[in-house]
């Protein structure tokens, strides 16, 4: 670690360059059928149609209900689902042209953090070695036990941790030693995966912590896939609303949960609980309804019409919208939604049937009577 | 956690290698371990048994010490002189016995061992490369299985000739698929696993990944299931001696071919049944004891 310059702080928040863009990104799983000869009777459109644009440094988090196919969308800017089409540039790097031996030697810039830290180590193998594995995948030299020491170090582990077992630690420490493995190789970018969705609440902030304690110290770039809204708001920069394998919304953090223009983050948002009894008695929240559609027959159109409760009779089930922005918003706030604005000025309502209003004004709790 | 700190500080002075650790620690386990004792205990009494038949056994295999005692219908059972008894033709059970030690426990750890691995072989090809590899193994695994196993052992032996090679590799290939399927579809479902992934992601080469990470992981079953084929490949070598297709030498006693030799006196003789099947059993339980507490030794999880 020491030989790494951490980027200032301030200065990389601002900075503009693009560490990775993802372009038209499609992943689509064929469904095959047939006994003998198989055909391709459809396909699960998990990622149909993604641009992203992760700026060095920064922090963007992925968001969105599950089945949405953000998790697959991070596999596939990182190579562990093929994606069928669009592009991923990494710095100047076309990722998907890569093969074979560069694409191995690639994914040293390129990391992950695991939803499920005991699912993602090896059971057989002790932390020496799981920290030491990708040193040796790459032919890195040196003393490894001594790499080892300073890694578990910098994610806050006794250096005693090196001979133990992953089943031997509780749920964060196994998931540090899942985050040491993925900055052994000292990469530019690391996905993670739902990093503390599988961990205690107590632990979260722990884990989040260190994340952001890293990202400062190695200049790292992460994307950050959650389904938790707070954890991204408190970790990431930009947040990316996906829907159904598209994005819908994309902005700057506060922006983003200041104002949120699409429906559907809308409706995300108000299903947040507010930790003030009093607003959170007296808002209106929008209740989605039904299921999310299957990915294998998406709705035609905006993918999100058919449970939007400001669908409107023209466009939505036709055109697809694209990402763009919206007058009196930045130009980093980006939404597809074909009547952002007229929903925001309020001239669109949501159905009644959608909008949980506040309850009339509270009764006051029965007295007890006084003769008794 | 403190204790646990200065234990494991200690060993690293020690333990070089990682993988050396793991099985260091395995053997540890499994030299506590009193049922893993009594199941190696058990197999070394047999071995020891094999290796010292001539100066255990009171009678040559073939001596007929009581020839004269012999009618159709009265075969002794056991006594002082001749421990199991006799057999249908006044041989000394006892001897024949320690003596068949040596062929059933030969033929059931060759046949078992060259089964497996012929098993892994196939196996690691379908687990590890998937795809059209896979298809083609395992569909020849499948006629291979679709073929009745003693069935095809009589044809494999017949074609190479009696003799007790032929009994063993026989044996061995009607195993092979057994131990091809199990490993197959272990290899495949640690295959999709998160540290799998974590692996490539890393960079790791698929040879490595393989061999290091979901072989390890998959093999257990495959080690309990050969102790489980070790007591079957004695009597399926039983079954084919009965054929005439066991070793050359039908003097040589075997358990299986002893066992299957008693049908005829069941009623009027069950020792005869009864002491080399005990035989067949007890070895086969060594084994099996053994092989359950070996799996449970080397993987981490159950690690105390």
């Amino acid at each position: 670690m020491s030989d790494q310059v951490p980027a200032p702080s301030a200065e990389k928040r601002a900075s503009a360059d693009v560490l990775l863009s993802v372009r038209g990104l499609e992943v689509h799983f064929p469904i095959r059928s047939g006994i003998v000869v198989e055909r391709q009777v459809g396909s699960v459109k998990a990622v149909d149609g993604v641009d992203l644009d992760i700026p060095r440094g920064a922090t963007v988090g992925l968001v969105g209900e599950s089945g949405c196919g953000k998790s697959t969308l991070g596999r596939a800017i990182l190579r562990l689902v093929e994606p069928t089409a669009g592009t991923v540039t990494f710095g100047d790097v076309d990722v998907r042209a890569l093969a074979g031996e560069d694409l191995r030697r690639m994914r040293r810039q390129m990391q992950m953090v695991f939803q499920d830290p005991m699912a993602s180590l090896d059971p057989r193998q002790n932390v020496q070695s799981v920290l030491s594995e990708p040193l040796r995948a790459h032919g890195i030299g040196g003393d490894h036990r001594a790499r080892v020491r300073e890694l578990l170090d910098v994610v806050g582990l006794p250096a005693s941790a090196a001979n133990r077992y992953p089943h031997e630690f509780s749920g964060g420490q196994r998931q540090r030693i899942g985050i040491a493995r993925a900055i052994a190789l000292e990469p530019q970018l690391i996905v993670a995966d739902e990093p503390v969705s599988a961990l205690d609440v107590s632990i979260q902030a722990q884990v989040v912590n260190l994340l952001e304690e890293l990202q400062d110290r190695l200049g790292l770039t992460y994307l950050v896939i959650a389904h938790d809204l707070a954890v991204v708001r408190h970790i990431a920069d930009v947040v990316a609303v996906m829907y159904l394998g598209g994005l819908v919304e994309q902005a700057p953090s506060d922006d983003l949960y200041a104002t949120p223009l699409h429906p559907y983050t809308k409706a995300l948002m108000s299903a947040v609980p507010i930790p003030d009894p009093v607003v959170e008695d007296t808002r209106q929240r929008i209740l989605l309804q039904g299921d999310l559609p299957s990915p294998a027959d998406p709705p035609t159109g905006c993918r999100f019409h058919t449970r939007c409760p400001f669908r409107q009779p023209t466009r939505c089930a036709e055109e697809r919208p694209l990402l763009r922005t919206v007058a009196g918003h930045a130009d980093a706030h980006r939404v597809a939604c074909h009547w952002a604005e007229d929903i925001e000025a309020g001239r669109i309502l949501p159905a009644a049937s959608a909008v949980v209003d506040p309850d009339p004004v509270r009764e006051p709790d029965p007295q007890p009577d006084p003769a008794t | 956690m403190s204790l646990s700190e200065v234990e494991a500080a200690t060993e690293s002075e020690q333990v070089e290698q990682p993988a050396g650790n793991l099985r260091k620690e395995a053997w540890k386990r499994l030299k506590r371990d009193p049922i893993a004792l009594v199941g190696f205990g058990l197999i070394a009494f047999f071995v020891l048994v094999a290796i010292f038949a001539p100066l255990i056994a009171p009678y040559a295999p073939d001596a007929q010490p009581g020839r004269g005692m012999i009618t159709p219908t009265n075969i002794p059972g056991p006594s002082a002189e001749h421990w199991f008894g006799l057999d249908a033709s006044g041989r000394d059970e006892f001897s024949r016995v320690v003596y068949g030690a040596r062929q059933s426990l030969l033929v059931g750890v060759v046949a078992t061992l060259f089964g497996m691995a012929g098993g892994l072989l196939l196996g690691v090809l379908a687990g590890a490369f998937g795809g059209k590899v896979d298809t083609v193994v395992m569909r020849i695994v499948d006629i291979m299985l679709s073929i009745p196993g003693l069935l095809m052992a009589i044809a494999i032996a017949a074609l190479l000739g009696a003799g007790l090679w032929s009994v063993m590799i026989a044996i061995a290939i009607i195993n092979v698929p057994v131990f091809a399927r199990l490993l197959r579809g272990q290899m495949l479902a640690q295959r999709g696993s998160d540290y799998v992934l974590a692996a490539v992601s890393l960079g790791v080469r698929r040879r490595p990944i393989v061999l290091g990470h979901i072989l390890p992981n998959s093999i257990s079953p495959v080690i309990v299931q050969a102790t489980l084929t070790l007591a079957t490949a004695i009597i399926e070598a039983a079954g084919l001696s009965f054929l005439g297709l066991g070793g050359a030498d039908p003097r040589v006693p075997e358990w299986g071919r002893m066992l299957a030799d008693t049908q005829r006196y069941l009623a009027s003789a069950p020792h005869l049944a009864f002491f080399p099947g005990i035989a067949i059993v007890i070895a086969a339980l060594g084994f099996t004891m053994l092989g359950e507490r070996l799996r449970e030794a080397i993987d981490p999880k159950y690690r105390r």
